[in-house]
């Protein structure tokens, strides 16, 4: 069966050969929400919109800014699901500061391929008790189980933010200035490298913080860029969403897209290397850590080039957005190496060992 | 403590098992003498001891994939082991299996601070990973009490915490790849300098799975730039419930402070007369509100932390001047462990987590169970994350008493899960809370996590006898099915 919740990312992996829909859209509802605890469960087919809207009214939020691709695969906006963010483990800007959406996911009551309910995890903010399943379930895309219910760990969100805006940087110094802002004490939450826009940094926290951080950051790029601009508070949110969403993404809005994991200092190589072979566009988050890479379409996708250049980088792409026909054809997640790939399918046998979830997603035939 | 029964073949056939390993590391890098195998009978958790049929001490990986196989090969059941400090019996030894330790792997690999990542062998102590990376303004932030000693193989085995984590997140989220070994001597690499993996996240998976899954060879951490500022407030409470609340009214505000500890009276106590820090006597609560980052954060935070504080009642309130007086506040909690054992000839270190608002409960709860088992108790308390370290104090030699405070501390943890927390919060299961995982999980959960070890260790040769209260075969868990939580192999080993 194919477990979807709202069903906005369903172009998100290989397509799944299965011929029955398992629709978990009804089973939303916040089953728990404590914030002194900094404690939110809720069932797996709670919008996530719903979920922040809720934490906010006590200014928290979801510190890993779960990311709405909806719109990316051609769903509206604003539909995605705890339980997909968590099997898609789908992380925004802030995953440089705050860690990924897996290192919030604090406990999980799902059902494995035997139909058998079981948990994992707890419901305190600190927990080592048993193998962390959670963080298993998290990116396995819905292939090991059903998650019921997560609890989740918010944090406060920021009072402030300010955005530095260096123009006038190529990818290199664009990198260069991102990884000199990581390395200082100013605690940057975003960084990314619009390539003929601008090279940004994220500034949050406390009102006076963030103006001294504004000042400190500024003098320590003063000369990096002949422009710095400094965006306020609204000019800020929108533009970071737009990232995290990929919305900004240039080229055509059926292009193929590739998401590129990289050691962030390597990021100007990696995108030079495929750049020089075919015609792509993109931009870096994460300090160049992430690159989103759109191609048009070819015959592999342009596989064999991003997945060469990632790896001469020393990280690894996958293939975000592309037709059914070529996920098919080409590994969205990579190829593993023999002990990987069998410990892996070892592994979906321990929680289902009929096949029965999300067939095909991950990998052809499993 | 029932450890699953030695196998007699394997420890008739030692000499030659000594001698083949011998075969495949150095001569010299294999202990068979017991007089030197015994300084590896115990871990942290003194309590327990066992002598292991040798102690292998390979230095590459490769050796470490002919070990491993070779072990497979012959059923040798095999204890990874880094320093030794695990609180929970992780690296307890088995009398039919031997140690493989890991302490020749003590090599720092490689210092990206533009990648912002350090690459290490799993030997290596938390502590030196900072060393390397100091200089620069960079440190590795999870920083276990034992950090001197411990090695980061034994923390992304535990997923060790400590004081520094609400804010900058335990092992697992400080961790970016690694390569591990398993059983049969295949090698995986996981993760590296990049922030996300593709495919299943085994780098979580491995972290905190305690030595069952495979053995870490090599890992690369995540380190941060040190803040430019921290500075601590020390507040006393006449009474626990109000320091509680203080803790959860910063939470709320929206402050994450570096650190939040709290200490009860008798650990105030302890701690005070050990350490000299100047803590106030006259208390029932202290904590220690750390807030770090940038200057201008910083001074802006205090303030609203000892507004906080005061609302909610504290009777003493004291902002560190300067770095010294910070060190000093910090150097009384830092060292409750040694000061309790300095009023006490032996105690006992338990590690529940619990939802925070359920503190007083718990700690009323604890002192009568005090009074019942006829042991006085201190508490030194992550409060942030609400992480307890309830200390039993008992005298070893007095007869009994080793078992009261085993008794105590099982009653506690019990306590721990029935106010909706957890058995542990950093220093794993091990031997220790084995048989209370039953307390926290059903036999589904506990089926589901060992099909996982099955996964990787279909013969359960890593580090058997830990973690979990039943040894299944794997084939048979394959097939169980439990029904209303009844046990279906009431004739299988359970210890
Ligand atoms: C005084 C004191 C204070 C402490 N304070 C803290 C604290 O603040 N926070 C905290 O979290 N813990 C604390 N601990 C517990 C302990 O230090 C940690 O659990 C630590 O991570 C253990 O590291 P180790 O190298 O000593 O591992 P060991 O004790 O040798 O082993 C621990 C476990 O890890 C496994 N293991 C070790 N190395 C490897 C490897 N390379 N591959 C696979 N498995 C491996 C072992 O089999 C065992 O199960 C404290 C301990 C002491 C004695």
């Amino acid at each position: 069966m194919e477990i979807v919740g709202a069903a906005s990312k369903r172009g998100f992996g290989r397509p799944v050969e299965a011929p029955c829909l398992l629709d978990l859209s009804a089973l939303s509802g916040v089953v728990g929400y404590e914030p002194e605890e900094l404690i939110l469960t809720a069932s797996a087919g709670t919008p996530i919109a719903e979920l922040e809207r809720l934490v906010a009214q006590r200014q928290q939020h979801l510190a890993f800014e779960p990311a709405d691709l909806g719109p990316l695969f051609g769903a509206t906006a604003g539909r995605g699901t705890l339980g997909g963010i968590l099997a898609c483990n789908l992380s925004g800007p802030r995953r440089i500061q705050a860690g990924a959406a897996r290192d919030h996911f604090l406990g999980v009551s799902a059902i494995n391929g035997r139909g058998e309910p079981f948990k994992a995890g707890g419901k305190v903010v600190k927990n080592v008790t048993g193998y962390d399943l959670c963080k298993l379930l998290a990116g396995s895309h819905g292939t090991l189980a059903v998650m019921l219910e997560a609890t989740m760990k918010v944090l406060p969100a920021p009072e402030d933010t300010r955005t530095l805006a260096l123009r006038g940087l190529d990818d290199e110094a664009g990198i260069r200035a991102m990884t000199l802002a990581l390395g200082s004490p100013n605690e940057v939450t975003g960084a990314a490298h619009l390539p003929r826009v601008a090279t940004l940094l994220r500034l949050e926290g406390p009102r006076p913080s963030v103006a001294a951080r504004v000042d400190s950051l500024r003098d320590l790029l003063r000369d990096q860029a002949r422009t710095i601009d400094v965006l306020d508070r609204a000019a800020s949110q929108a533009l970071w969403r737009d990232i995290r969403d990929a919305r900004i993404l240039p080229g055509a809005p059926d292009g193929i897209v590739w998401r590129l994991s990289v050691p962030p200092a390597t990021g100007a190589t990696v995108v030079g290397a495929i750049a020089r072979q075919v015609a792509a566009q993109w931009y870096y988050d994460w300090g160049g850590g992430l690159i989103w890479l759109t191609l048009p379409a070819g015959e592999d996708g342009g596989a064999g080039i991003v997945r060469a250049a990632a790896a001469a980088g020393g990280g690894h792409a996958v293939l975000l957005r592309a037709p059914d026909e070529l996920r098919r054809r080409v590994p969205v997640f990579g190829e593993e190496d023999a002990v990987l790939a069998a410990l892996g399918r070892r592994l979906k046998a321990s929680f289902d060992p009929l096949g029965i979830f999300n067939p095909g997603r991950m990998w052809a035939g499993q | 403590m029932r450890m699953p029964d030695p196998v007699r073949q394997t420890m008739e056939a030692a000499p030659r098992i000594v001698a083949d390993l011998r075969r495949l590391v150095s001569g010299e890098a294999v202990i068979a003498d017991s007089e030197a195998r015994r300084v590896y009978e115990s871990d942290g958790l003194t309590a327990y001891r066992a002598m292991p049929l040798a102690v292998v001490l390979p230095s590459t990986v490769e050796q470490v994939a002919a070990v491993l196989a070779y072990c497979h090969r012959n059923s040798v059941k095999v204890v990874p082991r880094g320093a030794g400090t695990s609180l929970s019996g992780g690296a307890l030894p088995l009398a039919d299996g031997i140690i493989l330790g890991m302490a020749k792997f003590n090599r720092i690999l490689d210092v990206d601070l533009d990648n912002r990542c350090v690459v290490a062998q799993p030997g290596v102590t938390n502590l030196a990973i900072t060393e390397a990376v100091e200089d620069a303004g960079f440190y590795y932030a999870p920083d276990p009490s034992s950090q001197i000693a411990c090695t980061i193989g034994g923390n992304v085995a535990e997923n060790s915490g400590g004081v520094h984590c609400l804010k900058y997140g335990v092992t697992a989220n400080n961790l970016l790849g690694l390569e591990a070994v398993l059983i049969d001597g295949g090698i995986i690499r996981v993760g590296g300098k990049q922030l996300d993996c593709a495919g299943y996240d085994l780098l979580g998976l491995l972290t905190g799975s305690e030595g069952l899954l495979g053995v870490v060879t090599e890992v690369t951490v995540r380190i941060l730039r040190r803040p430019e500022m921290a500075r601590a407030v020390l507040l006393g409470f006449a009474e626990v419930e109000a320091a509680g609340e203080c803790v959860a009214s910063i939470i709320a505000a929206g402050i994450i402070p570096g650190g939040m500890e709290m200490m009860d009276r008798a650990a105030i106590h302890a701690a005070e007369a050990f350490a000299g820090a100047g803590y106030p006597l006259d208390v029932e609560a202290l904590l220690i509100v750390e807030l770090d980052g940038p200057a201008a954060e910083v001074e802006h935070l205090i303030g609203g932390v000892v507004e906080i504080a005061k609302e909610r009642g504290a009777v003493s309130v004291r902002t560190s001047a300067d770095e010294a007086e910070r060190l000093r506040f910090w150097a009384g909690r830092k060292s409750a462990f040694p000061a309790v054992g300095r009023i006490s000839p032996d105690y006992y270190c338990m590690d529940g987590t619990i939802p925070r608002r359920k503190l007083p409960l718990v700690l009323a709860r604890m002192r009568e169970m005090s009074k019942l088992h006829g042991l006085a108790v201190a508490n030194v308390f992550h409060a942030g994350d609400g992480n307890l370290h309830p200390l039993i104090l008992y005298d070893a030699n007095k007869p009994g008493e080793l078992d009261a405070a085993e008794a105590f501390g099982a009653d506690i943890l019990k306590l721990c899960v029935e106010v909706g927390g957890v058995l542990t919060g950093e220093h794993g299961v091990g031997v220790e809370k084995r048989d209370l995982m039953p307390a926290m999980f059903t036999p589904v959960d506990l089926s589901q996590q060992q099909r996982v070890k099955c996964a990787f260790d279909p013969d359960s040769l890593l580090n058997p006898g830990k973690v979990f209260p039943e040894l299944h075969r794997c084939a048979e868990l394959g097939k169980m099915h439990i029904h209303r939580g009844q046990q279906r192999f009431p004739d299988l080993p359970r210890f």
